[in-house]
């Protein structure tokens, strides 16, 4: 034990070292690449800018959606909810969640405004008490409904949400995908960033590495089952989230999605939460 | 063995070849040695409390945690310098390694009815506060269940930052350091920017990294002051550097390879095995004292070396074969320890004494083949021994009596130990563990708690309004009680949502009334959490269970037992059709000491019945056989006894003592009583007996005690109780064994031994034997 100690503390200086001579070197390294990093930044943003692009002129939709819990061990819990949802042109996507499953919470639907830049606007109607609540939407990064999922991991994509670093090339399954990082401009977001393997064909998001704040490996997102949809939009239909921490996971899947059900935005007003059902 | 003898000086190239080989394959071992410091070294895989603990663990998040008590010289933590502090330090704190949730006065999350919003933030919004504001906060956190006597004193003069952390399995020390680095780190870059501050850490995370910084201190100031010990007292007895310096090579060999061989073994350093070394070193220097003294016995009397060597082997292989067997049986029986970290310190001490036993008897006789060797002085001390044998003999009966009054005496006081088992306590007062829990429970909140998951049975249980109030009942119930300074509870958070959602009216800081009601506020509740603060650590994912925590008064594990008892013979009288059940560090520490006393009792019968069989054997005598069992019995009786009425605590540590120090003190026994025999043999009577056996080896008993004394007492200088403790009560009772050979043992063979086979012999010829 004696010897282990003594190494061990022999070795942190040493590492400290070699730390500090590799630091110094990815400073020259990194001032010489400056160009490159640039670049890296342009195409990353490039990268998702198409994403963004492919995904658009869906209209609205409406979903079915089962969630399934579950704990390190492998027990578990489900969730069911409905989702209409309505895109907005020029500002952020519109939503309506209908909880359907626990029995407990059947009929609250949570209403969510997004913007661009701006917060989002949200708010939870209670049919126990057929009261409607706004929910400050700071506090975006805890967990939905106690999932490995957080709000802000379901909103809608929006460019400004982010900066974005094209990384590297990289296989994903038998395709080939693009390495993006992604690092939240909002503070109150709950990551430090995101790496995104987005396909090279369709531009769709294959997998995700959250990290948070302390720069650790939080949750990995994979994404499969993809089914295109009116000849054009990809929809994954099943969305796994391992926290890579507690060990615990959860599956989002994808049951059903219809296309222009003819939804209008007054559907998607805060008078409209308590007639959702 | 005799013809053994000569071999092992004509092989003397052969014996040091192979020890070589030996010992530096088994050194090799020492590199795979790593430490853990991790409590829960202390439990077996299957110890019940240990997987209660464990389930509820996996059923909630983890609560392992460091807590980081803030107390400003002001006496006040609501100024604006504090809880700018209290809101930076939280900040930092996320940063910490393997950290999963930080909670504190300024991130609490607050909940106010504003017209219809639910406003859910931090307590401590930012640090530009108005005095007004800052008496708003203070009311709140005052008010407020789940930080009052948690995070924040009643009268607020201490804050605290609890950081949860989320170890990845198996824990290794260095994840245990690396938190404790980063925490104390920033505490100290606080203390440089606040010096009117004070910080305190304490916590799991604490405990575990205190069990190796003071496992570490005992290394490093032990073992100097054990090795000065040694070589002042080999200095002293032998009266010869070299005959010092081939004990000093014995031990280190000894150590190095048993270290080895544990490193091979796949074992670990811990807390109790990192004394092995102090332990081993005590050990083999008995043996080599023996065989030097009698090499230097021979050479004054005009034998040459090598005569003198063969004189000091055939005289000594056999008692040192028997003591080094009945030392490592002694250690084995903490085989049957409920902890396995004392397993591991029995079995590397047993397998420690054997080798030191076979490099005394091989290499120790080789070495002084090469070095040089002083003959003995003249003993001034065998007259000492002449004349308290016939003080014995005269006083016999009154010592006998005597003895027997003082052991009846001690028997009685055996029952005032009461066996507490509580970490805190494991550490010194002068440790700043110790000291931070002590400041802690003293302003502000306890280190002990007992975590309760209240199940319902089905998914969504937790909702229903009739399990909601058997919550809120039984909290209540565990607030009362007087052992509890806080309970944090879900019935809490769910009154004070119902009072917001009702336009913060005090009339409904109640229980919702429908089991929707409840599930709809924490839906709303949760959606509302940043990350890190969510309900996760006091409700499982179908909301079947909740778990409460109650932190205690450092309580001992007796009380701890009573109170976790009461508390679910309560619950079960009250709510049959739900199950509590009950976990927490604290509890298995409380468990660990009944459990591993009474496995520790059923095994002193078997060691003692072990070690008489073999003295049986080697003494070749039925009678000596059973009269060895009082002096082997007697010293441990009257160790607990005096320690019952002194001390009166036994720890888990101090439960193994007993069978531990049985295999020491027998060798007392056996050189007394072979020397005893020996006499007898020849045909002398019992008291010519015990003088023989006064003149033999009186002086070589209290030389081997002294040594063992003094190397046991050396773990009295150890921060870390279950360490000093021991070393305290084994040295004791080796003391008082030494003080039971000389006194009570042979009055108890002239009494009990009297048929002696020579009777007539008249006593002016035995006073020349």
């Amino acid at each position: 034990m004696l010897v282990r100690q003594q190494q061990n503390t022999a070795d942190t200086p040493r590492q400290s070292d070699r730390f500090g001579i590799a630091s110094g070197w990815l400073l020259v390294a990194s001032l010489l690449c400056m160009p490159l990093a640039q670049a890296d930044a342009e195409k990353g943003l490039a990268i998702a800018t198409e994403q963004k692009a492919r995904d658009r002129g869906w209209g609205d939709s409406e979903s079915e959606l089962q969630m399934v819990l579950r704990t390190a061990q492998g027990r578990e819990s489900v969730r069911r909810m409905r989702t209409l949802a309505l895109e907005v042109q020029g500002d952020g996507d519109k939503s309506l969640t209908i909880f359907d499953e626990p029995l407990d919470v059947r009929g609250s639907a949570f209403l969510t405004h997004s913007h661009p830049t701006a917060e989002d606007d949200q708010w939870l109607y209670l049919p126990s008490v057929k009261r409607t609540r706004r929910i400050a939407s700071r506090n975006k990064s805890g967990p939905f409904m106690a999932s490995e999922f957080a709000y802000e991991d379901m909103t809608s994509f929006e460019l400004e949400k982010f900066s974005f670093n094209y990384l590297r090339d990289e296989p994903c399954a038998e395709l080939t995908c693009y390495v993006v990082e992604q690092t939240p401009t909002d503070s109150f977001s709950g990551y430090s960033k995101i790496l995104v393997w987005v396909d090279q064909q369709h531009y769709r998001v294959m997998r995700a590495e959250y990290y948070d704040k302390k720069q650790s490996l939080l949750k990995i997102l994979e994404l499969s089952d993809y089914r295109q949809y009116l000849d054009k939009f990809w929809r994954a239909h099943k969305l796994s989230m391992q926290n890579q921490q507690t060990g615990k996971s959860t599956d989002l899947l994808l049951e059903s999605i219809r296309f222009n059900t003819g939804r209008s935005a007054a559907d998607f007003d805060v008078a409209a939460l308590e007639r959702a059902r | 063995m005799a013809s053994v003898q000569p071999l092992i000086l004509r092989g003397r190239w052969l014996i040091l070849a192979l020890s070589l080989c030996f010992i530096v394959l088994s050194s090799i071992g020492l590199g795979q040695l790593y430490f853990r410091g991790d409590y829960r070294i202390f439990f077996a895989k299957d110890n019940p409390q240990l997987q209660a603990f464990e389930q509820m663990q996996l059923e909630f998040n983890k609560s392992d945690n460091i807590l980081i008590g803030i107390a400003p010289r002001s006496g006040d933590v609501f100024t604006p310098e504090i809880l700018q502090l209290v809101q930076e330090y939280t900040e930092a704190a996320w940063q910490t390694p393997y950290s999963i949730r930080v909670d504190s006065l300024s991130n609490f999350q607050h909940t106010t009815a504003e017209a219809d919003d639910l406003v859910v933030a931090d307590l401590v919004p930012n640090s530009q506060l108005s005095a007004a504001e800052r008496l708003i906060i203070r009311d709140i956190a005052i008010a407020e269940p789940a930080l009052v006597n948690r995070l924040v004193a009643a009268d607020g003069k201490v804050t605290a930052i609890n950081i949860t952390v989320q170890l990845p399995e198996p824990t290794q020390q260095q994840q245990v350091t690396e938190i404790w680095s980063f925490v104390s780190d920033l505490s100290a870059q606080f203390a440089a920017r606040y010096p009117n501050v004070e910080f305190h850490h304490t916590g799991i995370i604490a405990l575990n990294y205190a069990f190796a910084s003071e496992a570490e201190q005992d290394v490093r100031a032990l073992v100097p002051i054990m090795l000065a010990a040694i070589m002042l007292m080999l200095a002293v007895l032998l009266r010869s550097i070299a005959g010092a310096l081939a004990t000093l090579l014995i031990i280190v060999v000894t150590v190095t390879s048993t270290l080895g061989i544990a490193g091979w073994l796949g074992l670990f350093m811990s807390t109790a095995t990192v004394n092995v070394p102090t332990i081993l070193m005590t050990l083999a220097v008995a043996d080599s004292v023996h065989l030097l003294a009698s090499m230097q016995f021979a050479l004054a009397d005009g034998k040459t070396k090598s005569q003198a060597i063969q004189y000091s082997l055939q005289r000594n292989w056999q008692p040192v074969v028997i003591t080094s067997v009945t030392t490592a049986i002694g250690f084995l029986t903490l085989n049957f320890s409920e902890v396995p970290i004392l397993r591991d310190l029995g079995n590397l001490t047993a397998l420690g004494v054997m080798l030191a036993c076979v490099f005394s008897l091989t290499l120790l006789p080789v070495l002084m083949q090469f070095l040089p060797l002083r003959a003995a002085t003249i003993q001034q001390s065998s007259g000492t021994m002449a004349r308290l044998s016939e003080w014995v003999i005269q006083r016999q009966r009154r010592l006998l009596w005597g003895f027997v009054l003082v052991t009846l005496l001690c028997t009685a006081l055996l029952p005032l130990n009461r066996v507490n088992d509580e970490p805190n306590k494991y550490f010194a007062s002068n440790t700043s563990f110790r000291q931070a829990n002590d400041f802690m429970e003293q302003n502000l909140s306890g280190f002990t708690s007992i975590d309760f998951a209240l199940n319902g049975g089905v998914a969504g249980a937790v909702n229903q309004p009739e399990l909601l109030q058997a919550l809120e009942s039984f909290s209540n119930w565990l607030a009362e009680q007087p052992e509890v300074m806080h309970v944090n509870t879900l019935s809490d958070v769910l009154k004070r949502l119902n009072k917001n959602m009702h336009q913060d009216d005090l009339a409904f800081y109640r229980l919702p009334e429908t089991a929707a009601e409840a599930a709809q506020y924490l839906l709303l509740y949760e959606m509302s959490l940043p990350f890190g603060l969510d309900l996760n650590n006091q409700l499982n994912i179908d909301k079947s269970a909740t778990r409460l925590t109650a932190t205690l008064y450092n309580l001992g594990s007796k009380e701890l037992i009573a109170l976790e008892q009461r508390a679910l013979a309560y619950f079960a009288a009250n709510w049959p059709d739900y199950q509590l059940s009950a976990a927490s560090a604290a509890l298995m520490f409380a468990y660990i000491g009944e459990r591993n006393m009474a496995s520790m009792l059923t095994t002193l019968p078997l060691a003692l019945l072990l070690i008489s069989a073999l003295l049986l054997v080697s003494l070749r005598s039925w009678r000596l056989g059973l009269i060895s069992i009082i002096p082997n019995l007697v010293p441990a009786v009257i160790g607990f006894g005096l320690w019952g009425l002194l001390v009166g605590e036994i720890n888990l540590a101090l439960s193994v003592v007993a069978s531990m120090s049985l295999g020491i003190i027998v060798d007392d026994t056996v050189h007394f009583l072979s020397k005893y025999r020996h006499a007898r043999e020849e045909g002398r009577d019992s008291e010519q007996a015990v003088r023989y056996a006064f003149h033999s080896v009186g002086r070589a008993l209290c030389i081997t005690t002294l040594v063992l004394v003094a190397g046991f007492s050396v773990l009295m200088f150890s921060g870390f109780r279950l360490n000093s403790d021991m070393g305290l009560l084994t040295s004791g009772i080796i003391l008082i064994a030494l003080l039971v050979d000389l006194f009570f043992l042979p009055a108890c063979l002239l009494k009990l031994d009297k048929s002696g086979r020579t009777a007539d012999v008249s006593p002016a010829t035995t006073k020349h034997s």
